[in-house]
């Protein structure tokens, strides 16, 4: 095909996609007016199902399985990362030295991370009630594991991130998702559908039937899978080197304020 | 009342988002990507969706500005070694 040809293919398409996306605007309702199909339909199905936080019931619930797209999709995304940045055989590992953290710094950053990190976690286990959800608290929680790098340094963070754990829990937190999809299968409903608990509560912890559970399973997904990408980057901006370049001293990257020489 | 509050973050983000394109050191435009995400992080919370702000506030202004340094920071480093290849002239165009 010549590229003037492949040019007309893709301006047709595009003219296509321009006038059914026209089309279909003209159709929606007024902005900012009273009337909203969608939305109503939504928070009906999400209150008959006890679910407070109508966004987890559309991404837990009704929509369920978009969520598990999105899911494999930040799963690949890391997977992808991983492999792109792992140490070639050109390259060793420098030991990075510990450097001097001022004292503001250590103790703001030693202070926050239990609070951020608590913060993560409230985040996600409170999805079904509250705005939020396992992918908020999930990036969260796991960003506030690096505060440990701010305050102390990368062997301090190296010690209480050991990589192969986070690593499988991605991957369990990622079967334990599709499991439970399976399970509303077995139990004789559609994929994912939230038939297999009973609703509870209403704004409660308990309440919502399975969006808890897999709320739970993409938090913990999402704080695995960014662990594992910023250590990645991590490995690769601090201790991994080519061959022939000497380690250097470690300084701070993540730190705003503070630049490195040019 | 809303309105205006909305006026004015929408403003914020437009002069941050701005500012971030304009900024040619990607040290500073990261810094500048994570202000931003506190705007809009604001202003998906005074449009109601707070969901949305929420993941804004924690990628937007956290993490992806976090990965940028990260990248900075490697790409310099190999450039200090090698100021020839492609990856050094990118380093000193960064710089300042």
């Amino acid at each position: 095909m010549s590229p003037r040809m492949r040019l007309w293919l893709v301006a047709a398409g595009g003219a296509g996609l321009a006038a059914l996306l026209v089309a279909a605007c003209l159709d929606l309702p007024r902005f900012g007016g009273d009337r909203h199909p969608c939305g109503d339909r939504a928070v009906e199905a999400s209150l008959s199902r006890h679910t407070a936080n109508t966004v987890a019931s559309v991404t837990f619930d009704q929509r369920a399985f978009d969520t598990l797209g999105e899911m494999s999709i930040l799963f690949a995304a890391v997977l992808g990362s991983v492999v792109l940045l792992r140490q070639t055989r050109d390259e060793h590992r420098a030991r990075p030295e510990p450097a001097a953290v001022s004292r503001p710094v250590r103790r703001y950053a030693l202070l926050v991370l239990p609070v951020a990190l608590l913060t993560g976690l409230y985040v996600v286990a409170h999805g079904q009630v509250s705005p939020g959800g396992g992918f908020q608290g999930g990036v969260v929680a796991a960003t506030a594991l690096h505060l440990l790098y701010l305050g102390a340094d990368y062997r301090a963070l190296e010690r209480v991130r050991p990589l192969a754990p986070y690593e499988a829990g991605d991957a369990l937190a990622a079967s334990a998702y599709l499991v439970t999809g399976l399970a509303a299968l077995l139990a004789g409903s559609a994929f994912l559908a939230n038939t297999l608990l009973p609703y509870g509560t209403f704004n409660t912890l308990a309440s919502a039937g399975t969006v808890p559970l897999l709320n739970a399973a993409i938090g913990m997904e999402v704080a695995c899978a960014v662990v594992v990408l910023l250590a990645g980057f991590l490995d690769q901006a601090v201790e991994i080197v080519d061959e022939g370049e000497s380690g250097e001293r470690h300084d701070d990257p993540g730190r705003p304020g503070k630049r490195e020489r040019p | 009342m809303t309105e205006a509050v909305i006026v004015v973050a929408l403003l914020l983000v437009g002069a941050c988002a701005t500012a971030a394109v304009a900024v040619r050191d990607p040290v500073r435009q990261s810094l500048v990507l994570a202000v931003l995400g506190v705007v809009l992080a604001v202003l998906f919370t005074v449009l109601q969706a707070p969901d949305v702000g929420l993941s804004q506030l924690a990628v937007g202004s956290a993490l992806t500005p976090l990965l940028l340094l990260l990248t900075v920071r490697k790409v310099r480093r190999r450039a200090q070694r090698a100021p020839d290849g492609p990856a050094g002239r990118r380093g000193r165009e960064g710089g300042p």
